[in-house]
């Protein structure tokens, strides 16, 4: 059995999760990349993805996050996400009609600025529904 | 002699002050319990990313060329000061001495000739700040975090900060809030936000550190990493600010009205006890008209 890494999700009110685990899967924003124990140093910044938590083969916790950074040390990989959701708390639904308001909404806005902030949150908002598709395709 | 009538009505209106008075103590410390463990909740994430933050920083520097959020827009012409205070008052000297550290920076900079703007943070610094620097005011947010203090709303008053820095409208920017230190005891605190002062890793074991930082990937590179995470602990150290404040305010406002009880009983004794002798008087004096009547039959 190879080492473990010691993996911690931190969003900006709290320390989300702090655990050892086999591998994690981190959605970086120039490919997703696995961190097995023995990793290189990297830092990283992150797309709007899932980040999957793998207990020998199986996954145990996939959280969604809106972006942020990953610092992987040999021993260690810390996630620091703007916004962290665990994928099973996702709703299709909801995620559908914010998606919808915010396409009008940008539709609406004036200023090009206020639109980028806009398609900035949509991006976030269709990753979250893929990751909800990827998900449900599993089961 | 004082009217028996009005210090009883008195003794009753200071007796409703004292349970209100008491009732906001109570209710200021399950807040600033909360408040408390919100700043604690905070630490991990600010801690990690001020990590990070060096570990790039020292990687960049060698190159000369960091972002403008760290190395600053090389002028110091105009500063730009984010004043945080609460939105309600009766919570001792809070606010006062806020606005005391505030107009004294103001004045500060002003006497060297620079240019100051005033973004504040809660009702009670604007309205104080505006009888003597209206003009400066450039930006004033109120009831931030009214019900429980979100990052959201620190990063509402980061991006404006950054926006107005992208603009070119300050090259400086400082941050006047209260650090929390105990319920007693909150200390007026200015920190500069803009541009950033790195933590790089203490003088003491630069070698041992520096090796450890050297080895790092990055992915895209340093720079724009950078570029991702500046503003991101802009917003973070507005949000530390934020919380500090939250906690100090509840912490103040419980000390405050602590001792508003205190004094409010000290007042209703000093009352009760006029009162009674009062009455006394009262008894005596239609005693000795009762006694003298009755002998001059």
């Amino acid at each position: 059995m190879a080492d473990k890494v010691e993996f911690e999700l931190v969003s900006p009110e709290k320390l989300l999760k702090s655990l050892p685990v086999d591998m994690v899967v981190v959605p970086g924003t120039e490919g997703d990349f696995g961190v097995l124990a023995g990793h290189s140093p990297l830092i990283s910044t992150l797309r709007p993805g899932v980040i999957d938590v793998y207990e020998g083969e199986r996954i145990v916790d996939r959280v969604f996050v809106a972006g942020g950074f990953a610092e992987v040390t040999e021993t260690r990989c810390t996630v620091l996400a703007e916004e962290a959701v665990a994928l099973t708390d996702l709703d299709r639904a909801s995620v559908e009609k914010s998606i919808k308001d915010l396409s009008e909404d940008s539709d609406d806005s004036k200023s090009d600025a206020e639109k980028a902030a806009i398609e900035a949150k949509l991006a976030v908002a269709r990753a979250k529904l893929d990751a909800i598709g990827t998900s449900s395709a599993a089961h | 002699m004082p009217n028996l009538k009005d210090l009883k009505n008195r003794i009753a209106s200071v007796q409703s002050t004292r349970k209100i008075t008491s009732a906001m103590k109570m209710v200021a410390a399950s807040k600033l319990r909360r408040a408390q463990e919100q700043a604690e909740a905070g630490g991990p994430y600010a801690e990690r990313m001020g990590r990070m933050l060096s570990s790039l920083a020292s990687n960049v520097q060698d190159s000369g060329n960091g972002p403008k959020l760290m190395t600053g827009t090389g002028a110091d012409q105009v500063h730009l000061l984010v004043v945080v205070s609460s939105d309600r008052g009766l919570c001792g000297a809070f606010n006062g001495s806020i606005v005391r550290e505030a107009k004294r920076q103001i004045a500060r900079l002003q006497g060297e000739g620079k240019t100051v703007k005033v973004l504040t943070v809660g009702r009670k610094g604007r309205d104080q700040l505006r009888r003597d620097y209206a003009s400066l005011i450039v930006e004033s947010y109120e009831d931030v975090g009214r019900r429980r203090l979100s990052f959201a709303d620190a990063d509402m008053v980061a991006k404006k900060v950054l926006a107005m820095f992208d603009a070119g409208e300050f090259d400086v920017c400082s941050v006047v809030f209260n650090k929390f230190k105990s319920a007693i005891s909150q200390i007026v605190t200015v920190q500069q936000l803009i541009p950033f002062a790195v933590p790089v890793a203490a003088d003491a074991a630069p070698a041992a550190t520096d090796e450890a930082k050297a080895i790092y990937e990055f992915e895209p590179d340093e720079e724009q990493i950078l570029a991702e995470l500046l503003p991101r602990n802009l917003s973070i150290q507005i949000y530390r600010a934020l919380l500090e404040s939250a906690a100090s305010e509840q912490g103040a406002r419980m000390t405050a009205m602590d001792n508003a009880t205190r004094n409010a009983g000290d007042m209703i004794n000093k009352l009760t006890i006029t009162y009674n002798r009062t009455r006394q008087a009262y008894i005596t004096k239609e005693l000795i008209e009762i006694i003298s009547g009755a002998e001059a039959l």
